[in-house]
């Protein structure tokens, strides 16, 4: 599919005989035939990569303004606010783009999960996916500690604080990443860079998700495999450039609802008072995207069970494709999956309301329950669903909806008949 | 799939129930909530008010209170209390500075200029809580976005001082206020009936003050916001308009497809 880009400049075939770099860029966007039926669900794709590239440049420019000092991060960040010109929409778009971010990954996930995308041939591309998500956990944490707030410094106290849960060697883990023995100057210089560095790892892997992905083309919502080339398919260009540029306009309309108009509703209060580590907030919080996480970590009464298993959380989705055992994809054709999809994901929303509850009484008792019913999806509900579920049957082609035994009967009488 | 939406919608219901009811049951008084011209999509402040509410600032709040990210030059920019050069420049040399180390290496007073952050009351920390019984008066510059609430609960708070209920025991240095975590705060009711003269002959009650150095507050805590705003209408309009255009290129493309 690559193969078949001539330049029609001199010097665009000049260079493509060098180096084929338009080939791959007109194989990959340009005729790549994708599914013609695939729904607004499958734009977040597009989505995505305009969020990373938007928090990386307006990352760039918020760097060359910010000072990664305990004593100065805070007026540093408010002199963004006040002193750098468009300094607020920048930061506003940065902090908000973290959390649209968020969402929209999310929701890619959820389509995913809901259409059986991660299934084989598509393992690995879901598996490269798991570690974006890893990464830009770890990107939007440390990022959340730069404005050297009461949530930044209390939020890094509690996470890194974790990291002495692990046996013999805890103690010393943690030291060795404050730089010291508390939380300070140290940690917040190495949380920038790291902070500054892993958006361009996630760009890396991103191109691999994209790769992988164009090897076996996407899935759709049916399911079923579709072949390239075949009237099943359209070429990307320009159906799904302009389908994804729609989607990616009101996607940017939300957006901007959040940064014009309410740029910190998202954030908490708190991190508006600069860090003192004399004073603990009331509540710590993490922001809105970790909150099922830190419901699973908070559901545990031991410290070292609790980060084992809100890692495991996490890590149990790159297993995903093993521990569903259906041969069938798309929960339109799974009956029983369908229902107990929508559960799984109400019981991640559960986790995240619990998240940002105190961690007693009957929200610890429902956190509880919320938590074992996260991994029995996981452990139990899928590996069984696959034996016990009577699927539907489904259709041949995308051009060819499944059709009732009368249908099918109708149908051979009324080519019969023209024949 | 009808069902398990309607599961999830009667969820959602249940859960956003919930929360309401708990947020019903905190322990402090739902904040009141006055007029706000910034408010909504095309909101400004006030420019009286704001200039009024400085007033307010520099002589009630400014006497325990720092402003420590704020410079006197703020005060003429756009989409501020927007007084005139001069005007600012005299604000300003009303407060004096430290002035760089002179020939000999000794450091004199000068007058504050426009480049100069606004004056803080103490020295230091150490020096605010001595002469606050141990309770050091926080800095106001960003305090409209550091409380849940913002300026509702400002505005409230400041006129929130009424006579504890009986069998409520204070300490020394503690008021009571119905609007304050726990109806206990260590800053004692500042806003009385003229406890400042208006320069532009506004009758000064506890309202008006309060609601004009509450104003004030969050222009300093957000001074463009009423540039963000106007960006943000032209940018939603604009998106808005975006989007209908690829509509319809987009069902254009699709047209022939099945």
């Amino acid at each position: 599919m690559s193969d078949n880009y001539v330049p029609k400049s001199a010097v665009g075939k000049w260079f493509n005989d060098r180096l084929p770099l338009l080939n791959l860029i007109y194989g990959h966007l340009l005729p790549y035939p994708t599914p013609k039926n695939l729904n607004y669900w499958w734009t977040f794709g597009g989505i995505l990569t305009f969020c990373l590239v938007t928090q990386i440049i307006t990352g760039l420019v918020l760097a060359m303004h910010y000072v990664a000092d305990a004593d100065l991060a805070f007026a540093s960040v408010e002199h963004i606010m006040r002193d750098v010109n468009y300094g607020w929409l920048l930061r506003y778009i940065h902090s908000n783009g973290a959390s649209l971010f968020f969402m929209a990954v999310y929701i890619h996930m959820a389509r995913s999960i809901f259409y059986g995308s991660y299934k084989e041939p598509r393992e690995l591309i879901w598996i490269i996916g798991v570690f974006i998500f890893l990464l830009m956990i770890a990107t939007a944490f440390m990022g959340y500690v730069l404005p050297w707030g009461q949530m930044s410094f209390w939020g890094a106290t509690v996470i890194t604080n974790l990291f002495s849960a692990i046996p013999l060697v805890g103690e010393s883990v943690t030291n060795w990443l404050w730089g010291g023995y508390a939380v300070g100057s140290p940690l917040l210089t190495r949380f920038f860079t790291l902070h500054y560095l892993m958006p361009f790892l996630i760009f890396a892997l991103v191109i691999l998700h994209v790769w992988a992905l164009h090897v076996p083309g996407n899935n759709n919502p049916e399911g079923i495999n579709v072949v390239q080339g075949s009237q099943d398919t359209v070429p990307f260009h320009p159906h799904y450039v302009v389908k994804d540029m729609f989607a990616l306009v009101v996607f940017l309309i939300v957006f901007a609802g959040f940064v014009f108009f309410v740029p910190n509703l998202l954030g908490h209060t708190d991190n508006y008072i600069e860090a003192n580590p004399l004073q603990t907030p009331e509540h710590i919080v993490p922001e809105w995207y970790f909150l099922p996480f830190y419901a699973i970590l908070r559901a545990v009464p031991d410290k070292l069970g609790g980060v084992i298993l809100m890692v495991s959380a996490i890590a149990i989705l790159a297993f995903l494709p093993w521990l569903d055992t259906s041969k069938v994809r798309s929960a339109k054709y799974r009956p029983l999956y369908r229902q107990f999809v929508w559960l799984f994901f109400a019981n991640v929303i559960l986790l995240g309301y619990l998240g940002a509850q105190t961690a007693d009484g009957l929200f610890l008792i429902i956190g509880r329950i919320a938590t074992v019913y996260y991994f029995a999806h996981f452990i139990i509900i899928l590996p069984l669903l696959g034996y016990i579920e009577k699927t539907k049957p489904l259709p041949k082609s995308l051009s060819e909806p499944v059709l009732s035994p009368e249908e099918r009967q109708m149908k051979a009488a009324a080519s019969g008949a023209s024949a | 799939m009808k069902i398990s939406t309607n599961l999830f919608a009667t969820f959602l219901l249940l859960l956003s129930f919930s929360i309401t009811q708990l947020h019903a049951a905190g322990e402090m008084k739902e904040p009141m909530h006055p007029d706000w011209s910034f408010e909504g999509p095309l909101g400004k402040f006030e420019r009286a008010s704001l200039q009024r509410g400085y007033q307010v600032y520099t002589e009630v709040c400014s006497g325990c209170h720092s402003m420590n990210l704020l410079s006197y030059r703020n005060l003429i920019e756009e989409g501020g209390p927007e007084f005139s050069e001069p005007q600012a420049k005299a604000m300003a040399a009303a407060f004096e500075v430290k002035a760089a180390p002179n020939a000999d290496g000794e450091i004199e007073m000068r007058p504050a200029i426009l480049s100069d952050k606004f004056v803080s009351p103490y020295e230091n920390e150490q020096q605010g809580r001595a002469a606050n019984g141990g309770a050091y008066p926080p800095d106001l510059s960003v305090m409209v976005k550091a409380r849940h609430g913002g300026a509702d609960y400002l505005y409230s708070l400041l006129l929130g001082y009424v006579d504890a209920p009986s069998d409520i025991k204070l300490d020394d240095g503690v008021y009571y206020n119905e609007y304050a975590k726990g109806q206990k705060i260590a800053m004692p009711q500042v806003l009385y009936e003229d406890a400042v003269v208006y320069t532009d002959g506004t009758t000064a009650t506890p309202e008006q003050m309060a609601r004009d150095v509450t104003m004030f507050l969050t222009w300093a805590a957000e001074p463009k916001l009423e540039a963000r705003k106007r960006i943000g209408f032209k940018v939603i309009s604009y998106l808005l308009i975006l989007s209908v255009l690829l509509y319809f290129t987009n069902r254009q493309i699709w047209k022939d497809t099945h």
